[in-house]
């Protein structure tokens, strides 16, 4: 009799079984538009040219070793990620009451903020603080709060179907109706899986109901620099929180944005109210660490904090994201393009509004199992494409697809 | 700037006590001694008191940066070609397990990663027994990790402080009356921190014990503790052999230096196959919202050396150095405590093995250590022999015979 006896045969991750799926697809003409990874006009990986130049820089570098990083990380790294997110002149920074932990990718980040409010916030270990998770969101989110133990994660309204775009009423009415101190995740930019972000105005009125009810703001930055192209643009709304005198807290990763997605690289922003406080935040964020993985990896820390201490390689680093988003809107724009010259049934204007890596078209379950099994273009359930997955190349067959489906399957 | 609130969310928070362990290295540093000694966090050094990068890993790292990867996401279970080698390590090359495919061995981070998943996946699914047994005394970072997860923790006799060795009666009694289907946590060598392991008629006798209790291996010191790889994974084998179907955990932190790189392993062995294709389904979903995937910089590296026979070659020489400059410095540190003067037995500082030596010093002796000799070692007076080197021996015996006549 074995201990593991009765152990389940878990389901497998959608989005990996996709990418499965699709490598052990014949098809020539097959197309992935499932994983969220950046693909050149090639439909290849694509390694930063500046990334190769620091890579370059650590293996010359005699001085360097492979000795444990402290606990919360790099301290370089850090420091300059929390820059990124918040800004070089942010007041918050300048007033000592921004740290940080360096975590394993946009996941650790998430991950370790997490936890930590389950054991500190609202009281000791009260699992039973709400979270709220856009609908819909990242399929990982809601399993990175249940892990930490909160019991009561729930959506809240997002997406608006019918008319593709936000349904902001549906937004600030659960905003509105949430518990008090309950926990909202917001992305920060181009959402994922919609790519549908709130305006200015918009963010200022989500801003106004969470500080009157004392909610909990814990941003996800997956995309910043890739949604628009500039890192400032996409920090807008985080940094509109720090000046309404939130404490929250800000998942960053630099998976998309540096290709480093193998490298793990992410940090967690903390903003609280003074010195003090963030202290001793920071020093049970290192209890939590050290009972998971100890110290975070150093080659991919080290990587970004070169970049982005050095004028030269952070100038270098900013064109390379940019070239990426312009190929993102490039390939929307066209997109949309093609659709419309076929006359394609429906409106197809979200595609250019949406913003960042994922598009959500609007195909139907049933449809997209079309697009999978006749065309042999891989997509998420959802109806969830991943922008760089286009090229000029496979475009022309991708718009077709999508007309054939459109118009044959409902 | 407005302000939400007068209070701040975090008013309650308290602040955490300082790492045991890691403390230390952050007190060794901010000493301006210039005789100091950071005997703290087993790191390994060489006899310039120097971190040491292998001359293995920098030719697998050339080699890799030759071959221009790209840095797409690995699986959540890791690199194949690391996990594949990782296991062959631990179990042998020919090992029936692996040859018949009913070891699932995942990628994870380091040796602290690898235990925190164990401890997870057993919280989950070994719902029969929630307590975890690990010996007395065991690294202190255990019991977080489990209770963290979820887990009870109990104890059983190890170390003898009237000896400074394994206390193998003590031990045999108290695994007898361990409760069937309870976890028993066994260092596999090199044994954290005493350095105490038991001698292979003793693990014999110890496998023999207990049919029915989850066997736990730590491995953390694979070829670091007698220098031979086979040998220092020779009880986890042996178990297996003997029908346990045991849990691992693997670091290359110190094997290979690579301790911030965060490469582990976290393996299960299985009834069969398809047992071991279920169980691998389940660490996934306790891996992917910890951390989606593993990084990869570390694990290449591993595979690459394990993988190139002239590399492995390389390392296993690598290992057996610094094996052997830890065993110098146990000798040279005895002779130097006998130059002192001192009477008492030092015995056990050669008799222990692995890059720990339990001095058996007390904690007033070991804060005076600290306050008048700048020398920096855990409470529990463990020292890390890798922090010793030629030049600095001398200075240590000073310091130790001074707090112990």
């Amino acid at each position: 009799m074995s201990l593991f006896g009765e152990v389940p045969q878990a389901t497998p991750v959608a989005v990996f079984k996709l990418s499965n799926d699709f490598k052990e697809d014949a098809n020539p003409k097959k197309v992935n538009l499932g994983v969220g990874a950046y693909r050149t006009d090639e439909g290849q990986p694509w390694v930063l040219p500046v990334v190769k130049k620091v890579e370059k820089i650590i293996v010359a570098d005699n001085s360097l070793n492979h000795e444990y990083l402290a606990i919360l990380g790099l301290p370089e790294f850090r420091s300059s990620a929390s820059k990124i997110a918040l800004g070089e002149d942010s007041p918050a920074i300048q007033e000592n009451r921004v740290g940080a932990v360096q975590c394993l990718g946009g996941t650790g980040a998430l991950k370790m903020g997490a936890e930590f409010l389950r054991r500190w916030y609202n009281g000791n270990d009260n699992t039973k603080t709400p979270v709220y998770v856009s609908a819909p969101t990242w399929e990982n989110h809601n399993a990175v709060f249940s892990n930490a133990g909160f019991e009561d994660i729930r959506p809240y309204k997002y997406w608006d179907a019918e008319k593709r775009g936000l349904d902001l009423d549906g937004f600030l009415g659960d905003l509105e109706s949430a518990p008090k101190h309950s926990i909202f995740v917001l992305h920060a930019c181009a959402h994922n899986p919609t790519g549908t972000d709130p305006t200015h105005v918009e963010w200022m009125q989500v801003a106004e109901v969470m500080k009157r009810r004392k909610l909990f703001v814990f941003f996800d930055s997956a995309y910043q620099g890739f949604a628009s192209g500039c890192l400032d643009k996409d920090a807008w709304a985080v940094r509109y929180f720090v000046t309404q005198g939130f404490e929250m807290f800000c998942a960053q990763s630099f998976s998309k944005n540096f290709g480093l997605y193998n490298e793990r690289v992410g940090n967690l922003t903390i903003v609280a109210r003074d010195s003090d406080n963030l202290k001793r935040v920071l020093s049970q964020m290192e209890k939590i660490v050290r009972v998971t993985w100890s110290n975070p990896p150093s080659q991919g820390a080290r990587l970004v904090a070169i970049t982005l201490n050095t004028p030269e390689l952070f100038a270098e680093w900013k064109d390379n994201v940019k070239t990426m988003a312009d190929r993102v809107l490039l390939m929307r724009a066209s997109l949309q393009a093609k659709l419309q010259a076929l006359e394609t049934p429906g409106t197809w204007d979200h595609i250019t509004q949406q913003i960042g890596m994922f598009s959500f078209t609007g195909l139907n379950p049933k449809q997209v199992e079309y697009m999978i099994k006749e065309r042999s273009i891989y997509l998420m359930a959802s109806g969830r494409i991943n922008m760089c997955g286009l090229t000029t190349k496979n475009i022309d067959y991708v718009a077709e697809s999508i007309h054939e489906t459109v118009v044959n399957v409902q | 700037m407005q302000v939400c609130d007068l209070l701040s969310w975090w008013s309650e928070v308290q602040m955490g006590p300082p790492d045991p362990i890691l403390g230390v290295s952050e007190a060794y540093k901010r000493d301006t001694n210039s005789k100091k000694i950071n005997l703290g966090v087993g790191a390994y050094r060489d006899d310039q008191g120097k971190p040491y990068v292998l001359s293995c890993v920098r030719k697998a790292e050339a080699q890799i940066a030759a071959k221009k990867l790209d840095k797409e996401y690995l699986a959540i279970g890791g690199l194949g070609d690391f996990t594949k080698a990782c296991a062959k390590l631990a179990l042998g090359d020919d090992n029936e397990v692996i040859k018949s495919g009913r070891n699932i061995t995942v990628q994870t981070i380091s040796g602290t990663g690898s235990l925190r998943i164990g401890a997870n996946f057993l919280s989950r699914f070994h719902t029969e027994a929630r307590d975890v047994y690990l010996p007395k005394p065991s690294w202190g970072n255990h019991t977080p990790i489990f209770k963290d997860a979820g887990m009870q923790l109990k104890a059983y006799t190890y170390y003898d402080p009237k000896t400074c060795g394994f206390d193998f009666q003590g031990a045999l009694n108290d695994i007898s009356k361990i409760p069937e289907k309870s976890v028993i946590m066994l260092h596999a060598c090199a044994h954290n921190p005493t350095g105490v392991d038991p001698r292979p008629e003793q693990w014999k006798e110890i496998a023999d014990l207990k049919r029915n209790l989850l066997v736990f291996f730590d491995m953390a010191y694979q070829g670091f503790a007698s220098g031979d790889i086979d040998r220092d994974a020779w009880a986890v084998r042996y178990f297996i052999e003997q029908g346990h179907n045991i849990v691992l955990s693997q670091s290359f932190a110190k094997n290979m230096g690579l301790y911030g790189e965060r490469v582990g392993g976290f393996t299960v062995v299985c009834k069969d196959a398809e047992e071991a294709n279920r169980v691998e389904s389940q660490l996934k979903i306790l891996i992917r919202p910890i951390y989606s995937n593993p990084p990869m910089n570390g694990a290449r590296i591993a595979a690459t050396i394990l993988n190139t026979p002239d590399l492995y070659k390389e390392w296993l020489g690598e290992v057996h150095g610094m094996a052997n400059r830890i065993i110098t410095m146990r000798e040279l540190l005895v002779a130097n405590l006998k130059k002192e003067g001192s009477t008492r037995n030092w015995k056990h500082v050669i008799d222990q093995i692995g890059m720990f030596c339990f001095t058996g010093l007390k904690p007033e002796q070991v804060e005076r250590l600290t306050k008048e000799f700048s020398v920096y070692m855990t409470k529990d007076g463990r020292i890390s022999m890798a922090g010793v080197t030629s030049g600095n021996v001398g200075y240590l015996a000073q310091g130790i015979h001074a707090v112990t006549k």
